[in-house]
């Protein structure tokens, strides 16, 4: 389909559903049935089965009629990671479930992974799944765990879940991967306060949690594979977006620099300039990285730019703060918020170099990126690997 | 913004100019690509008889010749023919309510056929921004004076030499060169000397002022993409070694320290590829950013090709440091051009002013 068909339908839409005068919720719903949600789904589930270039005129279409959005930056868990996993491994059924609320915002998701003793060793989970009756009868599964870092799940309906279903098997093969009503008895969210003293995270306490086998994802033990699908949208939603010059942490320190003529030095200056360079340098590493998968081409530099952004985050907002001196000393706030997103630009210096400090941990640690583009891109041997065919209950641990 | 990747016709001319610089040595690599090839005549117009592509394709040149750490005058012609380009065509940078130059014009079919190496007189360590030397002083049609450090001049035909006064050509059998024993051993430098030399005056000072500026910010972009080339040797040449070099009973490149350090080369090496990509397609389009893209370029690449090699020689071990191995011809070949059109230190400096980024 041409841009001018596509952008034809959302006027047509557009002209039946005046963004003024329908309420928020109704014009979300609509513009999934009428396939303009996400086009790169299937039809009838809320796309046209376009490709993911055509979307960005989709939106800026929208957007540019004043219509309500889904607020994409609250419920990106939901679209980046949970969405492509269900409709690449979930059932008829289950995509007709939770596809379209998960695309309104009506139902929230989050990611219950991470566990304390599983971080960047993932497939070494122990949270249990084991088979049980529920309480209608049916078939399914008694869950019982610990998971942590866990984004919006004060606000969640659901989580994608991993759990252990084989102990007995080396540790990649006992896992499945399960959908879970965060509704359900025995479910337990708690905040978990940062280093900048808000709570994005929570960690999840999971005490005899039923879930239907209806709500598995893929196959029992499949839960590794399936789980590829999730991990490899992550990194993607992470370094996506096009930017113009100076968006992100190098536009506040820019800002700075120039409103404040008192704070500048010939030692600073220089500092100032390679941060300037490198942030230009991945900004534009970014830009032809969407070029490339634009083309179709293998974009192996997903994981580049996320290294990079980290990095670069965590040197300017360093910076930053010593730029400034004695008002560096000070600090915003330090009430437990519960954002739903990071706000880089309206919180203060001091939180944006304790906030960085994530960049290089969340998503894959920046030492997990140097092993996967070492080994996946430069080709380079695998770290001995002692875990490889012991049962995941034998691991040292 | 031009796209930041690369062209089919651009991956064409890759594999072409790989080639013809992987002949083995003895044979004139440098006749094989300006006139083989065409390199010569790839920026100029199709009127003198250029082949009308642009710096872009140019710039692929630059990082095939970088790759091979080529001692072709790449960078002497690219200089050159941008600085006859500047004066025969204007430029949208420049103010081109000056007259074209006639003699630019005259010259311009000879160095695109690539029969004329035509190479600027200018200290290959020029900063951004620098005004015109004063060091050669034009008297009628006769120039005294010297200069330090010029690149691939020896080989030359036509001299093009700025002076504050206007935009000169010189025969080159008409000055006197002494080489000077460089850092790096591929790219030969030498001091030139004109002592009442003959010259054909292209244009006026402003002339020559717009061709400085225009060469310098071309030449710039077009260094990038050779420092690119070095790096991208220097990185896969490293990571081939370590998968074979054998201690401990173990490929070194599976010890994570080693792989760590070329997984952030690579990275390094990414950011370097699209930075000289957009400098490159910014010269090519005379875009408004060209300055910030040219010195960006100079600021993050030159840095990265610097690191490349350095990692090379390092993670070769002992025969890294030794005249057995290649690492040493790349090493030189990334210092000497990270000094080469003005260090980071002062692109970056040059950045801040264009970006209003002042320094205090």
């Amino acid at each position: 389909m041409q841009t001018d068909e596509l952008t034809g339908r959302v006027r047509e839409f557009l002209a039946a559903h005046d963004p003024a005068g329908t309420q928020r919720l109704d014009f979300l719903r609509a513009r999934f049935d009428a396939g303009l949600a996400w086009v790169s789904f299937p039809v009838g589930l809320g796309g046209l089965g376009l490709s993911r270039a055509a979307q960005p005129a989709v939106d800026a279409a929208f957007a540019a009629a004043g219509a309500p959005d889904n607020d994409p930056l609250s419920i990106g868990i939901g679209l980046g990671m949970a969405a492509p996993t269900i409709l690449r491994h979930g059932t008829d059924e289950q995509r007709q479930r939770w596809l379209r609320p998960l695309w309104t915002g009506e139902e929230v998701w989050c990611q219950l992974f991470s566990e304390p003793g599983a971080g960047s060793d993932l497939a070494a989970l122990g949270t249990r799944a084991v088979r049980g009756t529920g309480p209608d009868g049916t078939d399914g599964w008694i869950v019982n765990g610990q998971k942590v870092w866990t984004s919006m799940a004060h606000q969640a309906r659901w989580a994608i879940l991993l759990a252990r279903t084989d102990p007995d098997l080396p540790k990649h093969q006992g896992i499945t991967y399960f959908v879970c009503d965060l509704t359900h008895p025995g479910v337990d969210v708690r905040p978990l306060r940062q280093i900048t003293g808000e709570a994005e995270f929570n960690e999840v306490f999971l005490t005899d949690v039923w879930i239907p086998d209806g709500y598995r994802l893929g196959g029992v033990g499949e839960g590794w594979r399936v789980a590829q699908t999730t991990l490899m949208n992550e990194r993607v939603a992470i370094g996506g977006g096009a930017v113009p010059r100076e968006a992100g942490m190098i536009g506040a320190l820019s800002r700075t620099w120039r409103e404040r003529p008192e704070l500048r030095g010939p030692g600073t200056h220089d500092a100032l300039m390679k941060l300037w360079v490198a942030a230009e340098a991945g900004r534009l590493a970014a830009t032809r990285l969407r070029e490339q998968l634009a083309a179709g081409q293998p974009g192996a530099e997903g994981s580049a730019v996320k290294y990079a952004f980290a990095r670069l985050n965590q040197e300017v907002s360093g910076f930053e703060l010593e730029l400034l001196g004695a008002d560096g000393l000070t600090y915003d706030d330090w009430t437990m918020r519960r954002p739903s997103h990071v706000d880089w630009e309206n919180r203060s210096p001091g939180y944006r170099y304790l906030r960085a400090k994530g960049n290089s941990i969340e998503g894959g640690t920046s030492e997990i990126l140097c092993n996967i583009i070492a080994e996946r891109v430069l080709g380079l041997p695998p770290e001995p690997r002692a875990d490889k065919d012991v049962a995941w209950k034998d691991l040292p641990r | 913004m031009s796209t930041l990747l690369y062209s089919d016709v651009e991956e064409d001319l890759r594999a072409s100019v790989r080639q013809a610089l992987d002949r083995p040595a003895g044979g004139d690599a440098w006749r094989a690509l300006a006139t083989g090839i065409g390199c010569a005549g790839l920026a100029v117009p199709e009127e003198f008889g250029g082949a009308g592509a642009s710096w872009r394709e140019a710039a692929v040149v630059a990082e095939e010749v970088g790759r091979a750490a080529a001692p072709v005058p790449w960078l002497g012609s690219v200089l050159g023919t941008a600085a006859l380009t500047t004066a025969a065509v204007g430029t949208a940078a420049v103010d081109t309510a000056a007259p074209l130059s006639a003699g630019a014009r005259d010259l311009l079919p000879a160095v695109a056929s690539g029969d004329l190496l035509a190479v600027l007189v200018l200290p290959l360590s020029t900063p951004p921004g620098a005004p015109v030397p004063a060091t050669v002083r034009a008297d009628g049609h006769a120039l005294t004076g010297s200069v330090t450090t010029v690149a691939d001049a020896q080989g030359a035909g036509v001299l093009i030499v700025p002076t504050p006064d206007g935009l000169y050509a010189v025969d080159a059998a008409h000055a006197e060169q002494t080489p000077v024993t460089a850092l790096d051993q591929t790219r030969p430098l030498s001091t030139v000397t004109f002592s009442s030399a003959q010259a054909t005056r292209l244009g006026d000072g402003a002339m020559a002022g717009a061709a400085w500026a225009a060469a310098l910010r071309i030449g710039a972009a077009v260094l990038a993409g050779e420092q690119l080339g070095v790096a991208e040797w220097c990185l896969s040449s490293t990571v081939d070694y370590v998968k074979t070099r054998y201690q401990f009973a173990r490929p070194v490149g599976s010890f994570q320290a080693v792989k760590h350090r070329l997984a952030q080369l690579w990275v390094d090496v990414t950011q370097a590829r699209a930075v000289a990509r957009y400098a490159a397609g910014c010269v090519a389009d005379d875009d408004p950013d060209a300055a910030v893209a040219a010195s960006l370029a100079q600021a993050h690449c030159g840095p990265v090709a610097v690191r490349a090699a350095e990692e090379c020689v390092q993670l070769h071990g002992g025969i890294g440091f030794t005249w057995e191995h290649r690492a040493h011809w790349y090493l030189k070949r990334a210092k000497a051009a990270a000094i080469a059109l003005g260090t980071a230190t002062q692109h970056r400096a040059a950045l801040g002013d264009l970006v209003s980024l002042p320094p205090n």
